[in-house]
């Protein structure tokens, strides 16, 4: 149902156009949902608001974005305001300072129902109190007049989904939803987000820097690096067989109950190379342990390890043997 | 909401005390006898002791004070010596002519200053942005007796279309007196236009920053509608600070302009009363001023809160 092809996003820059991201392509049906991880400037973000055609100032996506037939990158910024919200909409990091502060709950939820189904003000009033009940907002009907600076950070967060799924969109894209939250709220969110996806059939994409938090939950998985997907194929697959020495590292710093402190804080060695810099050899050479000297010759093109399970690398589905 | 308001209105009360005692307490120190300053080394005796006597200045400090307070709580501000009518009925035909210049200049300014600001904002980073900085820029750099210079020589001597000084007063019609004030309230304005332009389009650029903006592009809103169901409202909140601010530094800029145009207003009471020494005067006019600066901002203080819910809310 949504088609990514070779979505590439740039900034253009004065002298030169600097990529940031460079030739995403996956496929999502109704009902699935995909992860997207990567380390913190990896492009996770960048990818989403291309999804969303909110880019922020000079960044420029080009490709193919399909929705449902619709090519998203061919519409006008007009025609787009009436895919946002509508058949595509977004939850944010930050649920502390996503809703407008001086507007009640129920007027921000009912906002989208108001324009895009042409509900009048007191059929999206009813419809937020159904919506509010949903994502569980107790006491909904009375919580509609509340301002934001009223609710907790998961209560927000949970405002936030009733408005992105108020108008049943086909495609929920959420960028770290849980990362600004406690750990038993974190949980309590993505559990809501999975009942949804199987209530409503829509196609979720969710993102995170932090493989443990979504890699039981959805069901494909997109590895970024440096701008570029490393590794992509079914979740459980690349959890149990990690084609790319990225994503075996991130799985290793995932960290687990029992762990020192020291271990859980253990991060990947080195740096990732700075966004836009042109990569004549493969981009995670500098960082990896397996490198050798034909991962300098040329980036690797993706390898297929499995069923749509491929990695950017020449050794992929090898690392497993080859690491330990 | 109810705690908030009696809070406020606390804290406008008790400010006020503070300056009565303050203004009270620096005439008191004055070096020597408040009737001898006011009539000068060589006045009569027999008009020295007149006058002391008035002024009462042989009864205790307190009680002078609370007489004093006294008579402002009934409008009884005793008489001026050099205008030789009551304080209060001076004051109030001079806050008659001085009011509705500031009142006419603050509204000029905000209609200006305001959508010019949002304009700029909205276009932020292209040339129109550019050229209304620019404009803005030489709004503040001038000072204001230049612009009323200028504009008496374009619109009353060059144009005659408005006086070049002077005041009517309010019983030779509305449109007259109003005539009189508009070339007075248009230089005063310009500047706190400017001001205000500058303002609003950072408090803007600054809600457009915000987080929830990209939600409600993320709704589907446009732009526009963006920047005028949840940007504005977010962003009048320090555009009414400046507002509170501006409205009393007009206050203060009527001194120079009803100079400048001839204009029986507060601001040449101010001028004329310090020059002459009339203790009387001074003395509650600058009661009044500050009355007046404070209330402004106790204003501000109530519309921050009827913006803003998360001020009502504090404290519960
Ligand atoms: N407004 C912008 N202008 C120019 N470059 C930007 C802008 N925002 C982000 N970038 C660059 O784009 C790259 C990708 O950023 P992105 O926000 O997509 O990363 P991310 O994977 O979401 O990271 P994080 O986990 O920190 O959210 C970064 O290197 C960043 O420097
Ligand atoms: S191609 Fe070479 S350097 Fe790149 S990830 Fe594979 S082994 Fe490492
Ligand atoms: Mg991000």
């Amino acid at each position: 149902m949504l088609q990514v092809k070779n979505l590439n996003v740039t900034l253009a820059g004065a002298t030169r156009d600097i990529s940031i991201v460079k030739d995403v392509s996956f496929e999502l049906d109704a009902g699935r949902s995909l992860g997207v991880v990567g380390e913190s400037g990896s492009g996770k973000s960048m990818t989403a608001l291309a999804l969303m055609g909110l880019l922020p100032g000079a960044i420029r996506a080009s490709g193919s974005i399909n929705l449902a037939g619709q090519e998203l990158l061919a519409l006008s910024e007009q025609e787009m305001c009436s895919v946002r919200g509508n058949k595509v909409a977004m939850i944010f990091q930050e649920p502390m300072t996503s809703l407008n502060p001086v507007q009640t709950i129920g007027r921000q939820v009912a906002e989208p129902l108001i324009l895009h189904k042409g509900m009048t003000r007191a059929a999206a009033r009813q419809e937020a109190i159904r919506l509010l009940d949903r994502v569980g907002i107790p006491d909904a009907a009375r919580r509609l007049d509340v301002y934001p600076h009223q609710l907790s950070g998961g209560q927000r967060q949970r405002v936030m989904i009733a408005i992105a799924l108020s108008c049943s969109p086909k495609v929920l894209v959420a960028d770290e939803p849980t990362t600004a939250l406690d750990v038993t709220v974190q949980r309590q969110i993505l559990d809501l987000l999975r009942e949804l996806v199987s209530e409503t059939r829509m196609a979720l994409i969710i993102i995170s820097h932090d493989l443990g938090v979504i890699g039981e939950m959805v069901d494909e998985m997109l590895v970024m690096y440096g701008g570029n997907v490393v590794e992509r194929g079914q979740a459980d697959k690349v959890f149990a067989q990690p084609a790319h020495p990225y994503t075996s590292r991130l799985l290793e710093a995932i960290p687990r109950f029992g762990m020192s402190r020291s271990e859980r804080l253990k991060t990947i060695p080195g740096t990732m190379p700075e966004i836009g810099s042109e990569m004549k050899s493969c981009i995670f050479a500098g960082r990896c342990d397996l490198v050798c000297a034909d991962c300098l010759q040329a980036p690797p093109p993706f390898v297929s390890v499995d069923d749509a399970h491929v990695a950017a690398c020449i050794k992929a589905g090898r690392v497993m043997e080859t690491v330990q | 909401m109810i705690a908030f308001l009696l809070r406020r209105i606390a804290t406008f009360l008790a400010t006020l005390a503070i300056a009565s005692v303050v203004i009270f307490a620096a005439l008191e120190l004055l070096p020597g006898d408040p009737a001898q300053i006011m009539l000068g080394i060589d006045a009569p005796p027999d008009a020295l002791e007149a006058l002391q006597k008035k002024l009462g200045v042989d009864r205790p400090v307190v009680e002078r004070y609370f007489t004093w307070i006294g008579g402002l709580v009934v409008g009884d501000m005793g008489e001026s010596f050099t205008y030789v009518m009551p304080v209060s009925d001076l004051i109030m035909t001079r806050l008659g002519v001085t009011l509705p210049l500031a009142l006419l200049a603050a509204l000029i300014s905000v209609v200006i200053g305001v959508p010019v600001g949002l304009y700029a904002a909205a276009n932020h980073k292209t040339p129109r942005d550019y050229g209304v900085m620019i404009f803005g820029q030489l709004g503040i750099a001038i000072p204001n007796f230049w612009f009323a210079i200028l504009l008496v020589l374009v619109f009353s001597i060059y144009l005659g279309w408005f006086p070049a000084g002077g005041f009517p007063g309010w019983d030779a019609g509305f449109w007259p007196a109003i005539k009189a004030l508009i070339l007075p309230a248009f230089s005063l304005a310009i500047v706190e236009a400017a001001i205000f332009a500058r303002i609003s389009r950072s408090a803007v650029l600054d809600v457009l920053r915000e987080d929830f903006v990209r939600t409600a592009r993320a709704k589907g809103l446009s732009r526009k509608s963006t920047l005028v169901k949840h940007v504005l409202r977010n962003a009048m909140i320090p555009i009414i600070t400046i507002c509170g601010l501006e409205l009393s530094s007009l206050l203060v800029g009527t001194i120079v302009i009803e100079q400048v145009f001839n204009i029986p207003g507060l601001g040449r009471l101010v001028f004329q009363s310090l020059t002459q020494l009339d203790l009387m005067v001074v003395k509650n006019l600058i009661m009044l001023l500050v009355a007046l600066v404070v209330f402004i901002n106790l204003v501000v203080d109530l519309l921050y809160a009827v913006i803003d819910p998360r001020l009502k809310h504090q404290g519960h």
